[in-house]
């Protein structure tokens, strides 16, 4: 991010990690993102939900500039991270990656050693200054995303060896292990059976203490379970944005309920 | 009959058997095409590969047979007496250019079938009727040589027809089988596809009888080498020189050091290069670039290795030779140097390495990419340190491959590293490598039986071993690697 200091008047609040106006993507000639206006809090876990091709994954991955390694996309309109805008020609995408973390919907762990994996991100952002340094955020890090007992006697085993949800937690302690202020979640369950899912929607829960968590999910239950704001996403569109119980109990908008209840998506 | 017309016969009958059958399958089941157990072509398939594939099968065989067979019951008709002077071998070929030319002659019009039996040697001068057909012989032709010729007419003409009756009745026979047992809960499909699948099964046993032959032959032929030379001097004398009037020193590793000195060079510019065009290609190259630049890499790959050697002969070699010199640093005499064949080996290789590394990287998941460009590592640091790591079996595999390719080269080294075997650790001389000596040893007017020219096969057996164990080798680490990362 550019550290002039300037950029620090135009905050508002404090509590607003992610401020983004009239966001509006392209894939191609595809208006895949329509005007998209949002506000997400700090040390909160928003999730998006919305029927597939809502667009609500593609916003996500606005959040971080992912959209970035795609050709044909493009990105208008302001988001804002901690009142600074991620899309200025200033800000280098690599380092704000570092700042927002990702986890994909498949587990994708690196053909590494489940500890190298994990001090993937330290070393290239050179958070450890020593062996046992690094040791510790490894430990800390696997410790936050509750896999730490399952593999501690096993570091050097390749990542690639662990079943789907461990490998998926790998895949969380290795985005929290470069310290991110916001975890991205694309569908991190999607892949996982149930009891995989109920440990990493647990995990979910203590990750806010530290972090502001932005989730999608295909599933409302989840959504409900997990998130204390939700935004409802449909063809591209942000519908409906708000506290999670009001949004499931006492939705806004028709499309909504619609949603909620069965009716579309 | 000739066997292409037989060939065309039967392929036009195995025709008429595919109307034929799929008429009876349709007919069995009543104009009702959806009562059948296959597709009605399936039936008709049928009949024609009843038809045709026993019957052209029978007819190569007889191809085959015929010559042989008559050859040796004619050959056991000639007198002794003619054969004194020379081999039987040499009186058998003479026998089949009197029989071929008056096949001619007769096809002509120059003489009518009777008269060409009816020739005898001490009335007419076969040599001088002949060449006014335009068949010239090598000398006059004697009386035994024209009786066994005409024999030889005879038997060939006997043969044939028998063939074509075989040919004929088999077809018949074939298609008649087939139509018998057309009808509709037949299953003609899975007849079909069984037949299919032995088509597939013989191609594919052909190419391993091929190798099976090819390293059969070299066998034997080392065999017989090592009978003449000893095995313990071949493997460890430090001295190639051959010579044909006896005495040579046939040792091997002067060769192989030569092999392996001009493939380290060629490894040593094909890979860096090779690699770092293919990392840009799949990494760094837009979709524009990256169809421009892949195909014109490629390119290379489709010169042909002797164009590679003028190269070297004339351009590489003597720039070498204005920097490293008399005139220059003074260390090369000429232009053919083990450096020269080297480099433009290793050119020749780029698109090899560049070629199959590019695929293989770009067969790394996309999944990987993203997850570290997630945590905000750059593209570099991506490729460095996950692409590459999990592309490496592939690419070790690849180089193995160009390395093997480097080691079976001729036409590179012939013109680029010269002839002069020896053992040096001077890039910039004249060395030589086992393909070009293999070459060497049996051009011109080799006797099989010296060890001279018998070593050529020794060699061939070596280099075989050698590229056949990276294969193996190369086979195996990308086997156990790629098992690893899925």
């Amino acid at each position: 991010m550019f550290d002039t200091d300037n950029a620090k008047n135009t905050m508002t609040q404090t509590d607003i990690k992610f401020s983004a106006k009239n966001v509006q993507v392209f894939y191609g000639e595809n208006h895949a993102i329509k005007d998209v206006n949002v506000e997400l809090e700090d040390k909160t876990v928003t999730a998006f939900i919305g029927p597939s091709g809502c667009g609500k994954s593609t916003f996500l991955r606005c959040l971080n500039r992912m959209n970035d390694t795609i050709d044909i996309c493009k990105v208008k309109g302001d988001i804002l991270l901690d009142g600074e805008d991620i899309y200025d020609k200033r800000v280098d995408p690599v380092q704000l990656r570092a700042k927002v973390g990702m986890v994909f919907q498949k587990p994708n762990p690196f053909p590494k050693s489940i500890y190298d994996n994990v001090a993937y991100g330290p070393r290239i952002h050179g958070l450890a200054r020593s062996k046992a340094e690094l040791d510790e955020i490894v430990e800390k890090s696997l410790r936050g995303a509750a896999i730490w007992n399952e593999v501690k006697d096993r570091l050097d085993a390749p990542g690639t060896g662990l079943s789907g949800g461990q490998q998926q937690r790998l895949c969380i302690a290795r985005a929290i292990a470069t310290k991110p202020e916001v975890l991205l979640m694309d569908e991190p369950c999607s892949a996982l059976d149930p009891i995989a899912t109920a440990q990493v929607e647990e995990l979910i829960d203590d990750l806010r203490k530290d972090f502001s968590v932005v989730i999608v999910t295909h599933s409302m239950q989840q959504a409900a379970r997990v998130s204390q704001k939700t935004a409802f996403f449909h063809l591209g569109n942000l519908v409906e944005f708000g506290e999670t119980p009001q949004i499931f109990t006492n939705p806004e908008d028709e499309r909504t309920e619609s949603y909620i209840t069965g009716r579309i998506g | 009959m000739p066997s292409n017309w037989l060939v065309l016969i039967v392929l036009a009958l195995a025709t008429i058997g595919f109307v034929i059958g799929r008429a009876r399958a349709i007919q069995s089941a009543g104009g009702e095409t959806r009562d059948l157990h296959s597709l009605p072509s399936y039936y008709g398939t049928h009949v024609a590969m009843m038809a045709a594939v026993p019957a052209i099968g029978l007819l190569l065989i007889w191809l085959i047979a015929q010559p042989l067979i008559i050859n040796s019951s004619v050959a056991s008709s000639i007198p002794d007496s003619a054969i004194a002077e020379t081999d039987l071998g040499l009186v058998m070929s003479d026998v089949r250019r009197v029989a071929d030319g008056l096949d001619v002659a007769v096809s002509q019009g120059a003489m009518t079938t009777q008269d060409a039996q009816n020739l005898n040697a001490d009335e007419t001068d076969v040599r001088a009727e002949l060449a006014k057909v335009g068949v010239a012989l090598g000398s006059d032709v004697s009386v035994p040589i024209l009786e066994a010729a005409q024999d030889y007419r005879q038997k060939s003409k006997v043969g044939s027809m028998a063939m074509a009756a075989a040919v004929l009745t088999l077809v018949a026979g074939g298609m008649f089988f087939a139509v018998g047992r057309t009808n509709k809960s037949f299953r003609a499909r899975n007849v079909v596809e069984s037949g299919i699948k032995t088509l597939l099964l013989a191609a594919a046993s052909l190419a391993i009888l091929t190798t099976l032959g090819i390293v059969l032959s070299l066998v034997f032929n080392t065999v017989e080498f090592f009978k003449l030379y000893p095995l313990s001097e071949f493997f460890f004398g430090l001295t190639w020189a051959p010579s044909f009037g006896g005495g040579s020193e046939l040792g091997f590793l002067p060769l192989l050091w030569g092999t392996l000195y001009i493939s380290i060079i060629a490894l040593a510019v094909a890979v860096p290069i090779g690699l770092f065009a293919a990392i840009y290609l799949s990494e760094y190259a837009s979709p524009k670039m990256r169809s421009v630049a892949k195909p014109l890499i490629e390119i290379l790959a489709g010169i042909p290795t002797i164009v590679y050697g003028l190269f070297a002969l004339l351009t590489v070699g003597p720039l070498l030779v204005s920097i490293f010199g008399a005139d220059g640093v003074g260390i090369m005499k000429a232009g053919t140097a083990v450096m020269t064949a080297g480099l433009v080996m290793g050119v020749m290789l780029i698109p090899f390495v560049s070629s199959l590394s590019d695929d293989i990287i770009n067969a790394v998941p996309q999944s990987l990419r993203d997850g570290s460009y997630g945590l905000g590592a750059t593209r570099s640091e991506t490729i460095k340190q996950v692409v590459l790591p999990a592309a490496l079996p592939g690419i070790v595999g690849a180089i193995l491959l160009a390395a093997s390719r480097a080691i079976g080269e001729t036409m590179i080294v012939v013109l680029g590293a010269g002839a002069a075997a020896r053992l040096s650790l001077n890039p910039f001389e004249a060395m030589t490598t086992v393909t070009a000596k293999i070459v060497s040893q049996l051009t011109g007017d080799a006797d099989f039986a010296s060890p001279e020219a018998l070593v050529a096969f020794a060699l061939a057996m070596a280099l075989f071993i050698i590229t056949l164990g990276l294969n193996v080798v190369a086979l195996y680490i990308v086997r156990k690697y790629r098992e690893q990362y899925e």
